[in-house]
Parts: structure tokens; C-alpha cells; sequence
């Protein structure tokens, strides 16, 4: 649809000289940019609702097309950016909430950008990890303030302490919550038979599960979203853990729709929704005003469980984060996810994405800290979420004293997501977070599934590489020491809390 | 089987009920609850009878899909939250976050309950929720509301007087809630509208009151279709127009 003031944001070229005129670019652009002409027996290109998502550019089989940035340029101005303006004139227009998707594309500091990794040099020798072994294995749950063992009555050593519910996680990254729905059916299934391969945990977001991924529960995380799309005692035994989620750092404090035309028969099913309603996720969950309803509700989801699965509370990364959290500690929580400024979402007001919560990088280094000083940072593991897009940045989190980290985009990127951020419109022409048939069979599950595992194969070996130069052979040697780390080009008061030295020191 | 509550901490007290219903029992007393949580919670054995003396606390039955639990006094918040199946009795108050997120299944109270009772009631496929108040509500009754039935009786309530607080369906976008007369339009909200009761609604809705009486003992034939509203929402999509792209 063509908007009366918006300019596009895309110029679209087609090299006639290349073009063979096979019309795949008609075919594949959701966006009807392309179409063909069948008097002129000619295909042409409209690039007005062009988002960019390389989808035309990548088929076509003779390279023909080109996406480049809008040349029509306004008059520089710092303060009101192109964005700006557009902005304004689409909300004139319609007069409604913007919306995007994604994480945050405003240049807000990516603090994994200031801070360097050490490595061994002579006094304390570096290790290879391809001879020698390096132990990623990591355990999310409660750990015991004390172990004490016991002779038995068969005069064997054995643990007397009863240990609480631990996942048992391979490499120390899961893939966040992404509800079907919000996602393709192929999506999620790529991502549940990824974490089931690596030995990790895929998260239902707050969607339900599909009957067809029960297969993967053992390997997956299940949701108690506000909405409670879902769930039943059957949904809460299935899985590995259970969820709460509070918030999410692209839309801290806010509810969501999914809307109606979206909730098709299969996703009806899975959230045990009528077909064609509105999936309305109210802001709070209305059972939980306080510290002690969150306890009251971790309790009756481990009433629920028998007390056999771990329980994690989701949170969004905001000022009073290290409070929040020591209070979701305190009410029962196994393990408490950190979600940051930068996390994505399937569809989030523009003004919340861009505008709320904090980095996870501060986020994640004050909460560390705060359980440390109150001395129960035992009593629940701490997952980090909100954009982390290589290796390095994972082995930052950990030394920053995150037991393990979610990733959402770069497990959409390794499907093929190229960053649209038009995940809302439903016409994702990669077939990831849409649901429109034509659209998701673009989607191999098998194909995801391979790119998926490639991934986490790809970074857990480049953080066995890092612990090696770092001069040790194990990620519990990583967890929470900041000593390896050292900052470049941060204030005083940053490195204060995030508790690193400035390089050089 | 009789079981004491008294001094029992819940955790021992549903091990307890779990491991009898594990046994196969199938008809279980609960004496001496006193604000023991989660009691009920969880339970998805259909044939399961859970009769429950003194006042048992809160998260009554919540993800429960199956049991009937019949209270013989006061139940506290969050009473069947989440439920999925099962039919709840309470022959006293309930208090507040009756029925929250419930799915389907029955809940009875013979008195009233508290705030924000039937919030995002949902239904789904054969699933129903159905929750009758024999007294009155407080606020925000039906929030969000996105299926099922919510009734508000205001059985010994003065008829000058509503039985319902403001914020009545507010966010409502689909099912039904009845509330005795009178109510005024301040307090319902935006989304809901009411709905003329024609033959075919009364017969509908006086269908759930008549085992609500027998439940009580109560003559279901007292209750007249002209003291009651009926109220829905205006639209199934109350945030349909809130985005631009
Ligand atoms: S929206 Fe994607 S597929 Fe369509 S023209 Fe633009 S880049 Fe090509
Ligand atoms: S998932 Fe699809 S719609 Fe969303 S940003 Fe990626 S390519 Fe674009």
C-alpha cells in the first residue's frame, strides 16, 4: 500500500540487461513489489513497499536485482532523522500505536563492544582445547547453600543433600522464547529438534505447544505467560522447566495481541483459543501484584510439577533490575532470565522497543553482584537475553556472571531472518514469522534445523577456544569472573558496575 | 478417606492427596484446612471427590483438570485459577481471582467473592468455564474476558443495590457474563454492551442455574429473566485498530 507523504525506504533495480524475465522475484516478494505485465510480457518493479529483506535479490538466479537505501534524501538534520519524520507522517495518517519487530535499531551501547577478553601468556600457559578437554556442561537450577554427605548403610559415600531440579545443558546457550504463532510451525519446529540434537533447551514462548513438539519437551522450556495461552497440568509436567514469563526486554511492561486472522485452526489448538480470536496478553499477569503472588505462583506451578522441574521467572532488564530480581530469588525462582533493552520481539510498539529498560550488559553485571552481596546468587541460575551476536559476546555475559544465555535473533538470522523487522506483518518472505502457507513452506525444517545446530556448534567451539587462551578448561571457571575482562572507552561509573578495570590495568 | 489437615503443612498435606488418588481412592475429606495452599492443585483425575472442612488457602484447585472439590465454608484468592476441567463448590465466600484465567469446568460459591473474579476467563473446543456467584462481585468482574459464563446472582443483596463493582468486562472480548439488576452503565466497561434476553438466552442461561440450586438447594425457579442484564462485548477485536505500520 502506497502512503500518501511516507517515502519509500527502498530503491528496488532491476539490470534489464540480466533480467531473463523468469518471474521468481513476482513470486517470491510478499510485498507485491514485483509483477509481471503479461502484454508487455515484461516484469517490473514498484519498490514503494520494499522492506528490504533480500528475499528477491537472494533467488533471483541471475543477480539482476539491487536493494539499496532510498536516495531521496531530506535535509540533514541531527535532530530530526528520516525516521523521525516518517514517523510522524505515518501516525498522522493513521493515527495508531507504530509498531516493530525485532530488537532496537537505535545506536543505543553495545557495551560487548567496550570490553576485551585476556588471555594467557607464559605465567599461566594457554590450553589447546583440541587436544586437551574443555567441559561446557552447565547446570541451570537451584544449587544448595552447603553439600553434605553421608556413609550409607552399605558403607558407601552419598550425597545427603536432596538436590533440587537442574537442566543439564550441553553448551551454555538455549534458544529464547518464540511462540508459535509468532513464528512459523516450521520455525519452531527447527528450533525444538536444534535443541534437542545439541543437548540444549528451546523455549515455547507463551504460546503453547503443539502437540507435534511433544517430542521435544524434554528438551524444551514451556511458558506461563499473562495470558495463560495453553496451559494445563499436562503442559506443565511435560517439559524440562517451566517459565514465568513477567516481561520481555523489547516491551517491558506492556501486554500483547496476537491478533485474530492470525490464530488460525492449528494455533487455536495450540493455545486452546477459538479460531479467529484476538490472543490478548494482558500487562500483568493478574495473579501476581507483588513478590509474594510471583512466590504464590512459583509454588503452584511446583505443587503442580511435583517439585521436578526447575521454575525460571522471565524478566525485563529495567532500572530496578537487581531488586526485582533478588525478589523473584527470594519467591522461589530456579533461575532467573534477564531480558535487555536490545532483546527482539515478534511485535513491540516502536516507542516501547526504542525507549525502555536497560542494556543486559548492566543489567545482568548488577544482578549478579546484588545476589553475591546478599549471598544467595546460588539459590538461582541467571540466564542473559537480549541480543547477543557472537561467541565472544556469550563468553562476555558468562564472565560477567551469566550461567547461560538465550539467543532469539541470531537463531532467526542462522534461519535466514535478514532483520526486515517486519516480523508483525505476517509476511515474513523467509517463512519464519509468518504463518501464510505459501509463505512457511519457504522454510525447510531440516535445512533450519542443520543452520541451527551449525550455530551453537560453531560458537560452543569458539568459546572452548577463548577458555583455552584464557588458560582454562572449564566454563565454571569463566562464570562470574570478571577478571578476564577489561573495558575500553567506559566511564568510570560504568566499569564500576559492571565491575571490570579499564584495559591497561 | 479422612484426612486431618490440622498442622499439616501443604506440601505433606497434597503428597498426601496425591499419593491416595495414586492408591485409587477416589473420595477424599480433608478436615481441619486451615489456609493450607494448593490444596486440589494440579489433581487431573476426573473421578476424584475432594470434600474440604474449615477454610482451605489460596490456589484452591488451580491447574486443575478434572476433580469436583466441594468446600463446606470459606475459600480464599485465587480459587480454580487457570483451571482446565473439574466442577468447585464453595458453600461460603470465595475472595478475589475466582476463576482467573480459567479455561473450563464449573465453579459454584454460594456467597460472594472478591475482586476480579472471571478475569480472562477463556473458552476452547469443548472446554466451557462457568462461574456462578450467588452474591455479589467487586471490581473489574470479567476482565479481559474471552469466553465462558460469568453470573452474578446477588442472592441477599438488597434489590435497591448492584451486585457487581465498576470495570465490569472491561478488555471483554467474547462469552457471556449475567448480573441481577440493577447495574449502571458507569460501571461496566468500554468493551462490553448489554444484550436484550430474548427466549432462546433465558433458556440457555437458566440451563446452568438449575444444578447451581440443586448444588445449594436453592428453587432455580425464583430467578426472572427480568432481573437480570446480559452483557457481551461490542466486538471480538477490541484492540483491532490500535497499530499503524
Ligand atoms: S520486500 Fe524483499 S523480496 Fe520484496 S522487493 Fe524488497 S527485498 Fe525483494
Ligand atoms: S523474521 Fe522475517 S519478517 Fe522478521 S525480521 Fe526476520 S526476515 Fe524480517
Amino acid at each position: 500500500m502506497r502512503r500518501w507523504l511516507v517515502q519509500p525506504e527502498f530503491k528496488v533495480e532491476r539490470d534489464l540487461e540480466r533480467c531473463i524475465q523468469c518471474q521468481v522475484c513476482v513470486r517470491q516478494c510478499a510485498n507485491d513489489v514485483h509483477s509481471y505485465d503479461e502484454e508487455d510480457e515484461q516484469v517490473s518493479s514498484d519498490g514503494a513497499c520494499c522492506v528490504g529483506c533480500h528475499r528477491c535479490a537472494t533467488l533471483c538466479p541471475t543477480g539482476a536485482i539491487s536493494i539499496s537505501r532510498s536516495q531521496l534524501e531530506f535535509k540533514p538534520n541531527a535532530n530530526w532523522t528520516p525516521e523521525s519524520i516518517r514517523n510522524v507522517y505515518k501516525q498522522a495518517e493513521g493515527g495508531g500505536v507504530l509498531l516493530s519487530a525485532m530488537g532496537t535499531d537505535r545506536p543505543w551501547r553495545v557495551y560487548w563492544d567496550h570490553l576485551l577478553l585476556n588471555a594467557s601468556q607464559v605465567t599461566n600457559p594457554s590450553i589447546d582445547p583440541l587436544r586437551e578437554p574443555m567441559e561446557l556442561v552447565t547446570y541451570l537450577g537451584r544449587k544448595p547453600d552447603q553439600i553434605r554427605v553421608e556413609r550409607g548403610p552399605d558403607g558407601k559415600v552419598r550425597l545427603a543433600t536432596e538436590i533440587t531440579p537442574q537442566l543439564k545443558l550441553q553448551t551454555p546457550i538455549m534458544f529464547s522464547a518464540m511462540s508459535y504463532g509468532s513464528i512459523s510451525y516450521n520455525a519452531s519446529q527447527a528450533l525444538a529438534r536444534a535443541a534437542k540434537a545439541a543437548g540444549t533447551f528451546a523455549n515455547t514462548g507463551e504460546g503453547g505447544l503443539h502437540p507435534d513438539f511433544r517430542q521435544y519437551a524434554s528438551n524444551m522450556i514451556v511458558q506461563v505467560a499473562s495470558g495463560r495461552f495453553g496451559v494445563d497440568p499436562d503442559y506443565l509436567n511435560v517439559a524440562a522447566a517451566v517459565e514465568i514469563k513477567i516481561g520481555q526486554g523489547a516491551k517491558p511492561g506492556i501486554g500483547g495481541h496476537l491478533p485474530g486472522e492470525k490464530v488460525d485452526a492449528a494455533i487455536s489448538r495450540t493455545r486452546m483459543i477459538p479460531q479467529g480470536s484476538d490472543a490478548i496478553s494482558p500487562a500483568p499477569h493478574h495473579d501476581i501484584y507483588s513478590i509474594e503472588d510471583l512466590r504464590q505462583l512459583i509454588y503452584a506451578i511446583k505443587e503442580t510439577t511435583q517439585h521436578r522441574k526447575p521454575v525460571s521467572v522471565k524478566i525485563a532488564a529495567v532500572h530496578n533490575v537487581s531488586a526485582i530480581a533478588s525478589g523473584a530469588v527470594r519467591a522461589g525462582a530456579d533461575i532467573v532470565a534477564i531480558d535487555g533493552l536490545r532483546g527482539g520481539t515478534g511485535a513491540a510498539p516502536t516507542t516501547i522497543r526504542d525507549n525502555v529498560g536497560i542494556p543486559i550488559e548492566l543489567a545482568l553485571a548488577a544482578v549478579d553482584s546484588r545476589l553475591r552481596e546478599e549471598g544467595i546468587r546460588n539459590q538461582a541460575s541467571i540466564v542473559a537475553a537480549g541480543s547477543f551476536r557472537s561467541a565472544a559476546d556469550v563468553a562476555k555475559a558468562i564472565a560477567l556472571g551469566a550461567d547461560a544465555v538465550y539467543i532469539g535473533t541470531s537463531a532467526c538470522v542462522a534461519m535466514g531472518c535478514h532483520l526486515c523487522q517486519r516480523c508483525y506483518t505476517g509476511k515474513c518472505n523467509w517463512g519464519i514469522a509468518t504463518q501464510d502457507p505459501f509463505l512457511t513452506k519457504r522454510l525447510n525444517p531440516d535445512v533450519a534445523t542443520r543452520r541451527l545446530t551449525n550455530l551453537l556448534r560453531g560458537w560452543s567451539l569458539e568459546i572452548k577456544e577463548m577458555l583455552g587462551m584464557m588458560g582454562v578448561n572449564a566454563i565454571e571457571s569463566l562464570r562470574g569472573n570478571r577478571e578476564h575482562l577489561r573495558a575500553v572507552g567506559l566511564s568510570d561509573r560504568e566499569m564500576v558496575i559492571l565491575g571490570v578495570k579499564p584495559a591497561g590495568e | 478417606m479422612r484426612i486431618d489437615a490440622t498442622d499439616l503443612h501443604y506440601r505433606d498435606l497434597n503428597a498426601k492427596v496425591r499419593a491416595a488418588l495414586e492408591a485409587g481412592e477416589r473420595e477424599l475429606v480433608i478436615e481441619n484446612a486451615r489456609g493450607q495452599r494448593y490444596i486440589g492443585t494440579g489433581v487431573t483425575c476426573p473421578q476424584a471427590k475432594i470434600e474440604i472442612t474449615g477454610i482451605p488457602g489460596n490456589d484452591l484447585a488451580a491447574f486443575t483438570s478434572g476433580p469436583r472439590i466441594v468446600v463446606r465454608g470459606n475459600a480464599q484468592d485465587a480459587v480454580g485459577n487457570t483451571m482446565n476441567a473439574g466442577t468447585l463448590v464453595i458453600h461460603g465466600d470465595a475472595g478475589d481471582l475466582l476463576g482467573h484465567s480459567m479455561r473450563g469446568g464449573t465453579i459454584y460459591v454460594k456467597g460472594s467473592a472478591g475482586y476480579r473474579v472471571g478475569i480472562h476467563m477463556k473458552a476452547y473446543g469443548q472446554r466451557f468455564p462457568v462461574v456462578v456467584v450467588g452474591g455479589a462481585v467487586k471490581d473489574y468482574a470479567g476482565e479481559y474476558m474471552a469466553g465462558g459464563l460469568l453470573v452474578v446472582l446477588g442472592q441477599g443483596v438488597p434489590r435497591d443495590q448492584s451486585v457487581a463493582g465498576r470495570y465490569v468486562g472491561t478488555g471483554m472480548h467474547n462469552g457471556e457474563m449475567w448480573v441481577r439488576k440493577p447495574i449502571s452503565a458507569h460501571q461496566l466497561g468500554k468493551e462490553v454492551g448489554l444484550v436484550p434476553i430474548g427466549d432462546a438466552e433465558w433458556e440457555a442461561f437458566h440451563g446452568h442455574l438449575a444444578p447451581y440450586g440443586a448444588e445449594f438447594g436453592i428453587d432455580a425457579g425464583q430467578f426472572k429473566r427480568d432481573d437480570f442484564v446480559l452483557l457481551r462485548p461490542t466486538s471480538h477485536r477490541p484492540y483491532g485498530t490500535l497499530y499503524v505500520y
